[in-house]
């Protein structure tokens, strides 16, 4: 039996009738890492022997029959920008090539304590910001589905590894629909949470006000259990929310009868290929047939989203990624003549072009005599863009969207229009300017044979319905169960 | 000082609280810590860590806000202010630009006994930076390195009007906000370790004129000695400057305090932008009005109307009134021993007097002072009982300070009690007079002045034991009849 090709639920499944070992599950899929990532170039770190370890540990308290979380013994990836005590974490970023955290982020430890598998780190766009991983210092990661074209980003290794079956479980982040986007276009499930849901601390920040980390995963099923694993209030994070989480599992029953679903006219732009656009209505029209009554609603200022969201991200990248300045820790240029010329030097070398473009971006528009017209504008259209929501909202339960207006692109096609490859985020980054949750679930292929990803957005702290929605659409089709032929 | 022109002054006084551990992380704030070992990942800007807010700090804050009768607004918010130094981990300080927890204050003081009124434009919260240590020769090594214990300790900010028209009001405004901060237990003030600094804002004006001139800001200066000799050097400066016809140029200054002169550190065009904006990790704070009410509520009596206070309930100078509510801990101690005593005036003289000698030669501070006020009002007992003269008290009180044994025992053990027994002190009189029988015959034919100098010799053949009114009484009874 090829485990690697099985969910978080199933081996969970397997595993507590001792029909398997966590040791084979990890074996498992450590050789189908081996087989495939050279390909597909997901990973920036695998812990193997980290990870048999902590399997033969798991293995051990079943035999003794120990009372285990559900988790225990299920192999999971972090996206390399989630710090881990002991295990590099790069964000694929030449300024943290060598960076090896002295702590755990808050969802790495929540993790620890399910006693997961840890498997390795993912690759990424540098510090996040891109939509198709190419921006990654160290390699390009393929998509599963077509190796000449992107997996999305920013979470592209995650989506890939997932889509490619290198990993069961991945954790990822959200800042603009770096968990959606990628997972729209490797045909997997991936959820951004309520803004405040999980805890971002060990989450190295691009932009603070925006970034949610989340689960990827191969059903809705696993992204339920994930999200059991991860959520909840944090004293280290501020900004994360005490309020009482939900057992998610409750959520995976088919039951969407006279849910009001809201389909945004403005979602469906120009540009969508046709494709993409004939999948979703199929989708939407596959949930009014289960039962849900679709409802079309307006969020008349989501064409401002994309230029607030560049005005806003930098800005606070801007300062957030003023600390890697080669004084503490990760690279520090060499021959240098003083501070100037070290600071110069480290950052310029240090970082790749499109953070560069991002940190300058930033910092003009923070600039004085810039800010009044540009961040503390971009704050105002966020919060009219937040109040489109919050009266959407009023008509219907979840809103339902195409996540990427194309499939995967081919690989180096936007690389050098950055205009081009920021549109590619044009229907997942209002979810992020609202703090909304949003998932993206596969919904079909398009006529290359190239995965769609349906998005379904709730109410703040209402993750609960947009699962329901998505297990509802996800029992009763079998997208989900298509998976790309690697060999 | 040049009559010409007003000079107009206004500090930014930065005072490190006194919580117990910094204002964004759980690491103790300590000095004299050995480098780097009071810090974590949050204090070292590591990536991915984020700020919580140390409530101490807070309340440390609207406390001070309150005593400097500041408003507190029920809606705050913490902002970045972006720059690059190696001492400053994230290359942003968290600071408060736009929200600040209080604003609109006064600090009221007297100077030559004029009650003045200064602005406080705001008390705003941020952390601070770590410290640059550069080792070697300058030529032979250039070598920085970088201390981050003192990275992230909570830091008031005061900002002043520019309401100060003399080099001597600004140090007179700088101590009594310093007294404030202490009386209300926020800061220790330690002006040495750095605990109390202040940037000072200095320019002039014609006389008369209401418009501010270009000013200079002279930086992170800390010592009284020090601010004073800058303000009086840079108004002195621009004297020259406008004398000359030239104009002043808006700088920021170091003081090199050997060379007793200001430097320029940036002008104008070198000035930063900080590029404030909203610290999107720290979710705004809602101030709850019955809390603020409460910390008021809680507040110490302030120094100002302590003194008021010390000079209408005892009776005493405005000096004696200056002087013992210099501290709470001196005022506290005053009143004790007055509510022990009833001496209001003799504890005045006692406390400011032999008492703050002692405590300044020793270099120790009234709380941990082992004289107790107890120990103090048993010894004015004695004294008013007769028990001992004020010439023996002060070699008591000097016994009881530095063993914190009371008055008695150190009286009955060192054998210093008064002699008023008359008949021991007759005899020890005519000794006196039969050894010095000039004096003696003066005093017989009326140059009384002549008394004095026989007392002395009595007292002295007493080891000062005699009950000096006693002395006298015999003295005169026996050689005027
Ligand atoms: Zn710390």
């Amino acid at each position: 039996m090829e485990l690697f090709r099985l969910t978080a639920h199933e081996l969970h499944d397997k595993l507590r009738a001792g029909e398997i070992t966590s040791v084979e599950i990890t074996q498992s899929v450590l050789e189908r890492i081996n087989a495939v990532d050279s390909k597909i170039q997901a990973y920036v770190t695998v812990v193997e022997e980290l990870a048999l370890e902590q399997a033969r540990i798991v293995d051990v308290h079943l035999r003794d029959g120990d009372p285990l979380p559900l988790l225990a013994g299920i192999p999971v990836s972090l996206k390399d920008l989630i710090c881990t005590k002991g295990i590099p974490t790069t964000c694929s970023s030449r300024i943290l090539q060598d960076f090896v955290p002295p702590y755990d982020a808050t969802v790495a430890q929540k993790l620890n304590d399910q006693q997961i598998v840890m498997l390795g780190k993912l690759n990424m766009d540098e510090f996040a910001m891109g939509s198709s991983t190419e921006n990654s210092a160290f390699m390009v990661t393929r998509n599963p589905w077509d190796l000449e074209r992107i997996p999305g980003g920013s979470s592209g290794g995650a989506a890939a590894a997932i889509a490619a079956d290198a990993a069961i479980c991945a954790l990822g982040s959200d800042t603009g629909g770096s968990i959606r986007q990628p997972a729209a276009l490797c045909g997997i499930v991936g959820m951004k949470p309520t803004y405040g849901r999980v805890s971002r601390y060990g989450l190295v920040a691009f932009a603070s006000s925006l970034d949610q980390i989340g689960p990827l995963t191969k059903d809705v099923t696993d992204c339920a259990w994930m999200l059991n694993a991860i959520c909840g209030h944090d004293p280290m994070d501020s900004t994360s929310v005490n309020l009482p989480v939900p057992d998610f599992t409750q959520s995976l029953v088919q039951d969407i009868e006279d849910l009001r679903i809201g389909i945004p006219d403005e979602y469906f732009i120009e540009g969508m290929e046709s494709d993409v656009e004939r999948r979703v209505r199929e989708a939407i029209a596959e949930l009014e047939g289960l039962g849900a009554q679709v409802v079309r609603v307006s969020l008349p200022h989501s064409e401002y989203a994309v230029a607030t969201y560049y005005i806003i991200a930098p800005a606070e990248a801007s300062a957030n990624l003023a600390r890697y300045d080669g004084v503490r820790y990760g690279f520090r240029a060499e021959e240098t003549t003083d501070l100037i010329d070290m600071y110069k030097k480290t950052r310029s070398k240090g970082f790749g072009s499109e953070v560069k473009r991002r940190i300058m971006l930033g910092t003009y528009a923070l600039s004085s005599g810039f800010y009044d017209a540009y961040y503390l504008k971009a704050q105002k259209v966020r919060t009219l863009i937040k109040q489109d929501f919050d009266e959407a909202f009023e008509q219907v339960d979840v809103i339902v969207a195409p996540t990427s207006p194309t499939g995967a692109f081919k690989i180096g096609e936007k690389v050098d229009d950055p205009l081009q490859m920021y549109l590619s985020d044009i229907l997942t980054i209002p979810a992020n300017l609202a703090g909304l949750p949003g998932i993206s679930i596969p919904c079909g292929l398009t006529l290359q044979n190239l995965p769609v990803g349906l998005q379904i957005v709730g109410k703040p702290f209402d993750e609960e319905t947009v699962l329901r929605t998505a297990y509802t659409y996800e029992q009763n089709t079998d997208h989900h169960k298509q998976r790309p032929t690697l060999e | 000082m040049n009559s010409k022109y007003e000079t107009v002054i206004g500090l930014e006084i930065h005072a490190e609280l006194a919580t117990e551990s910094k204002l964004f992380c759980r690491c103790k704030v300590g000095f004299g810590a050995e480098a780097n070992t009071q810090t974590c990942p949050i204090c070292l800007g590591m990536p991915g860590v984020l700020p919580v807010l140390n409530e101490r700090a807070l309340e440390y804050t609207i406390r001070a806000a309150l005593a400097l009768n500041c408003e507190i607004p029920p809606y705050s918010k913490f902002d970045r202010k972006n720059y690059f130094y190696p001492d400053l981990p994230k290359g942003y300080q968290i600071s408060q630009l736009h929200l600040p927890f209080s604003q609109n204050g006064y600090v009221e003081f007297d100077l030559e006994r004029e009650r003045k009124k200064v602005g406080i434009t705001r008390v705003h919260l941020e952390e601070d930076a770590g410290k640059l240590v550069h080792t070697g020769v300058s030529n032979s090594s250039n070598m920085s390195y970088v201390d981050f214990n003192r990275s992230c300790i909570p830091l008031i900010e005061i900002v002043g009007e520019p309401d100060l028209r003399s080099p001597a009001e600004a140090i007179a405004y700088m101590r009594a906000v310093k007294e404030i901060l202490e009386y209300v237990g926020v800061s220790h003030c330690n002006m040495e370790q750095g605990q109390l600094r202040a940037d000072l804002n200095v320019s002039l004006r014609p006389r008369g004129s209401s418009e501010y001139g270009t000013r200079t800001e002279v930086k992170n200066m800390n010592s009284f000695r020090s601010i004073l000799a800058a303000l009086e050097y840079e108004v002195e400066r621009q004297a020259q400057v406008l004398d000359s016809g030239g104009s002043v140029e808006q700088e920021t200054l170091l003081f090199d305090e050997e060379r007793g002169i200001t430097m320029s550190m940036r002008n104008k065009e070198e000035a930063h932008d900080y590029r404030y904006f909203p610290e999107p990790d720290l979710v705004p704070f809602e101030i709850d009005a019955t809390w603020v009410e409460q910390l008021r509520s809680d507040l110490p009596e302030l120094p100002l109307q302590r003194r008021e206070r010390l000079q209408r309930e005892y009776g005493l100078s405005a000096d004696d009134a200056l002087a013992l509510a210099a501290t709470r801990q001196m005022a506290d101690y005053y009143e004790a021993c007055v509510s022990l005593s009833g001496q209001a005036k003799e504890c005045a003289n006692w406390v400011r007097g032999d008492l703050s000698a002692l405590l300044n030669e020793t270099g120790q501070t009234i709380e941990l002072c082992r004289a107790t006020p107890q120990h103090l009002a048993d010894m004015l007992s004695l004294i008013q009982s007769g028990a001992i003269s004020g010439k023996i008290a002060k070699t008591v009180l000097e016994k009881m300070f530095h063993t914190g044994r009371d008055a008695k025992s150190i009286v009955e053990a060192e054998g210093l009690t008064q002699i008023s027994d008359e008949d021991q002190i007759a005899a020890i009189i005519d000794d006196v007079i039969d050894s010095h029988p000039g004096p003696a015959d003066d005093v017989r034919n009326g140059r009384l002045k002549a008394i004095g100098f026989l007392v002395g010799q009595v007292m002295k053949a007493t080891q000062g034991k005699a009950n000096p009114r006693l002395v006298n009484e015999l003295l005169r009874a026996k050689l005027l009849g």
